[in-house]
């Protein structure tokens, strides 16, 4: 493992088995009547969000602390932040207060990667969402979300998404999770189709490991999953596309729609949904969506990553007080 | 005043010459070794004997693109430093561009700027005006004022904002043909580069910045070389960066169209694969854009489609740059290495001889910008304004020896061919051994 994650694309297919496979080992202390481990103890992670994201920050939160974790959490709001302090000074604050760790939700892209390569701090950094660039533990959650329903939960193990035809439909243009889930996927062996209006579709897409189309409902019945993507209600008055109506006629997922995918195919959405224009409620209760699994898996993912990357070189699970050793500290 | 020989050195870059400086001005040029001093009355004592065999001399240099950030932004730059960073360069003069604070856009400042600039003695500085009052692109500045003004503007620029409206544009270029003036545009269309953070296209895709598409500067630029040719004015575009913006200045040239155009340095070498490394000192507007961009450039610095390299010296304080890259200021500092740039890009791929340097770093800014004194030819009776190069120096740019008072350069650690051992400002050195004087 890397000692940053910023980019899905700095993923090996094989650190990104062994963060899934990682994850199901963490998975399984969700269901202990304790739900934690000791294994990052003594260690303090700030959650450094210069953007509101309640789930994404909550989710840390509770990876963190099932962990064992000490965490200080940091909302720009309300802070030095808004009296105008830079995160570079901001960070170095953080920093002499012994921070071990930091995982920073940041409106603009690139400000993880900066923070990470600057100088200004020795601490590991985990993007959490960086402006219109990433979201890789988003797509690590996703991806290990697809592997547990795809492959299997067991039989997953040690295995990677080969051949598995992923469709993500919506904002690509704007979407951090598209980024990551187009690297991400495409290292572990999936085929990823993005479907979008063009207005929505990257000029220099061509360059992505994926396949572009304009319209869903070809590429429905040869799908295993169809992520849809949020459309953030700014995007409707700015000409990208001419109602959310239309919008919802062409790019939304209705029942009618979904009975055109594979039985065995299944429904995801990074959430919050906008239900009844990027899918209505039927879809979005049925048992083929995966979206309340997709916030559960995110806490075990999270906890995978952080495990990983602030010391674990062993079975996170099984010997615990074993991963924290000052070589790999 | 004192007499300075400069001899052996190459005039632009031809013969091996001695250039004989009397005063301001130069006072004779001979072949190597054949100025005959007591045929002058002077005698060797009464002469500074600069050897500068090898070196490559060329009338000083002209920069018609600098953001001098005086008066309002002394912390980046003030006329003082500046003309030494200009200088340090191997320049003679810049047109100092009106977005300072408050705006250049009455002869009050544009005086203020002027007289700095007389007395700062590196340098001569002639400011541009604002175009519109405030650079808010709605109405007229007094262009007929600053140009009775003592400093004469004859350039005129919103730079750093487009002039968006067609009729205001129409207008200025209309007004000016009263005292010759000339309209020197920053190609931007405004809706088409909301939230634009750096060139759109294939990086820009993968990194999530918002893009800033070519066709922002190639449309203001083909709208405004035919509202030139209809009102029969004469436009220049400032800081080309597109391959197709190159493509519709030809055209217009070909059509006949009074247009001429700049390139900066920087887009000249570099590409927007650097921003890759999200590090703010290349983020610049024009954003840094394709190699195949940079190509095309080149070849149209070398065949006259684009006339002249143009600096946009753009100074920001260290905190400015040293955050995350959509809160940076936008620029670079580019005074003291353009010369060294040119010479990697034109010269050194043999695209452009140092005469052809001299014409688009002296002669042709000189004239675009209608300034007496510069950009004249290296002989007898001219200003003695006058750079010399040692082209064979190779050198690691290290920014800590910049005079400018900002240090945000891209070449930081990059190895730069070429370098100003003199600079003389009417007859007097500036520059000498490579040292500001």
């Amino acid at each position: 493992m890397k000692r940053h994650l910023i980019s899905a694309a700095d993923l090996t297919r094989d650190d990104a088995v062994l963060i899934l496979d990682t994850a199901e080992e963490m998975a399984r202390v969700a269901d202990r009547p304790i739900k934690k481990l000791p294994t990052l103890r003594g260690l303090t992670i700030c959650n450094l969000f210069f953007e509101d994201s309640t789930r994404t920050r909550i989710s840390f939160e509770a990876a963190e602390k099932r962990l064992s974790a000490d965490v200080i959490n940091f909302a720009a709001k309300g802070s030095s932040v808004s009296k105008g302090e830079s995160l570079k000074d901001t960070a170095q604050t953080l920093e002499a207060m012994g921070v071990d760790a930091v995982v920073i939700r940041h409106h603009a892209s690139g400000a993880p990667y900066r923070l990470a390569t600057s100088g200004w701090i020795d601490a590991p950094v985990i993007n959490a969402g960086d402006g219109t660039h990433e979201h890789p533990t988003q797509a690590l959650l996703d991806a290990f979300t697809m592997r547990r329903r795809l492959v299997g939960r067991d039989a997953g193990l040690g295995k990677d998404l080969n051949g598995r035809r992923i469709t993500l439909v919506g904002d690509v243009l704007h979407s951090r999770v598209a980024r990551s889930n187009v690297q991400l996927l495409h290292t572990l062996g999936a085929e990823v189709t993005l479907v979008a209006p063009p207005t929505l579709v990257p000029v220099g897409v061509e360059n992505w490991p994926c396949e572009i189309s304009y319209g869903l409902d070809e590429v429905l019945p040869k799908s295993d999953a169809v992520m849809m993507l949020r459309v953030q209600r700014e995007r409707m008055n700015a000409a990208f596309f001419p109602t959310e109506r239309e919008y919802s006629r062409r790019y939304g997922l209705d029942a009618a729609r979904m009975a055109k995918m594979p039985e065995h195919a299944i429904v995801m959405h990074p959430g919050p949904m906008v239900r009844g224009m990027e899918i209505t409620a039927e879809v979005a209760d049925s048992d083929r969506c995966t979206v309340v699994e997709q916030v559960a898996n995110g806490v075990s993912i999270r906890m995978a990553v952080l495990y990983l990357l602030l010391g674990g070189s062993e079975p996170a699970v099984t010997t615990p007080a074993a991963a924290r050793t000052e070589e790999n500290k | 005043m004192s007499k300075i020989l400069i001899r052996g050195a190459k005039v632009l870059g031809g013969e091996a010459q001695d250039v004989l400086i009397d005063g301001e001005t130069i006072a004779a040029t001979a072949r190597q070794g054949e100025i005959d001093l007591s045929g002058l009355n002077l005698s060797a004592e009464d002469v500074t004997v600069i050897e500068a065999e090898g070196q490559v001399l060329l009338p000083g240099l002209v920069d018609l693109h600098t953001h001098l950030r005086e008066p309002g932004r002394e912390d980046s730059e003030t006329v003082l430093t500046g003309t030494r960073a200009a200088a340090s360069g191997g320049y003679t003069a810049v047109f100092a561009m009106a977005n300072t604070f408050p705006v250049a856009d009455t002869a009050g400042v544009v005086e203020q700027v002027w007289r700095l600039g007389k007395e700062s003695g590196y340098c001569d500085v002639q400011p541009i005006g604002a175009v519109t009052v405030g650079l808010e692109g709605k109405k007229l500045s007094e262009l007929g004022a600053m140009h009775e003004s003592a400093a004469r503007v004859t350039v005129f620029s919103d730079d750093g904002k487009c002039v968006d409206d067609a009729v205001i544009m129409r207008r200025a270029l209309e007004y000016v043909k009263a005292f010759g003036g000339v309209v020197a545009q920053h190609a931007q269309e405004p809706r088409l580069t909301e939230g634009a953070q750096m060139n759109e296209g294939v990086v820009s895709a993968e990194l999530g910045l918002g893009g800033w598409p070519a066709v922002a500067e190639e449309s203001i630029i083909a709208r405004d070389v035919l509202l030139a040719e209809h009102v029969g004015s004469r436009v220049h575009i400032c800081h080309l960066s597109t391959a197709g913006s190159v493509e519709i200045v030809r055209w217009a040239k070909s059509r006949g169209i009074d247009v001429t155009a700049e390139v900066t340095p920087h887009h000249l070498l570099l590409t927007d694969e650097l921003v890759r490394s999200y590090d703010p000192v290349y983020k610049v507007n024009p954003p840094l854009r394709t190699e195949r961009d940079v190509m095309a450039l080149r070849e149209a610095l070398a065949d006259g489609t684009i006339d002249i390299v143009a600096t946009d010296h753009a100074p920001h304080p260290h905190e400015d740059k040293d955050c995350e890259w959509a809160a940076a200021a936008m620029g670079m500092v580019g005074l003291e290495t353009a010369l060294s740039v040119v010479q990697q890009t034109m010269v050194e791929t043999g695209l452009l001889d140092w005469a052809g340097v001299a014409e688009r770093m002296s002669h042709a800014p000189a004239r675009i910008g209608s300034l007496a004194g510069h950009g004249r030819p290296v002989s007898a009776g001219e200003p003695a304004n006058l750079t010399l190069v040692e082209t064979s120096y190779r050198g690691v740019v290290d920014p800590a020896h910049f005079a400018s008072r900002s240090r945000n350069t891209p070449y930081e650690g990059r190895e730069l061919p070429g370098r100003v051992t003199h600079t003389f400002l009417r007859g007097r050195a500036t520059v000498v051994d490579g040292k500001l004087a």
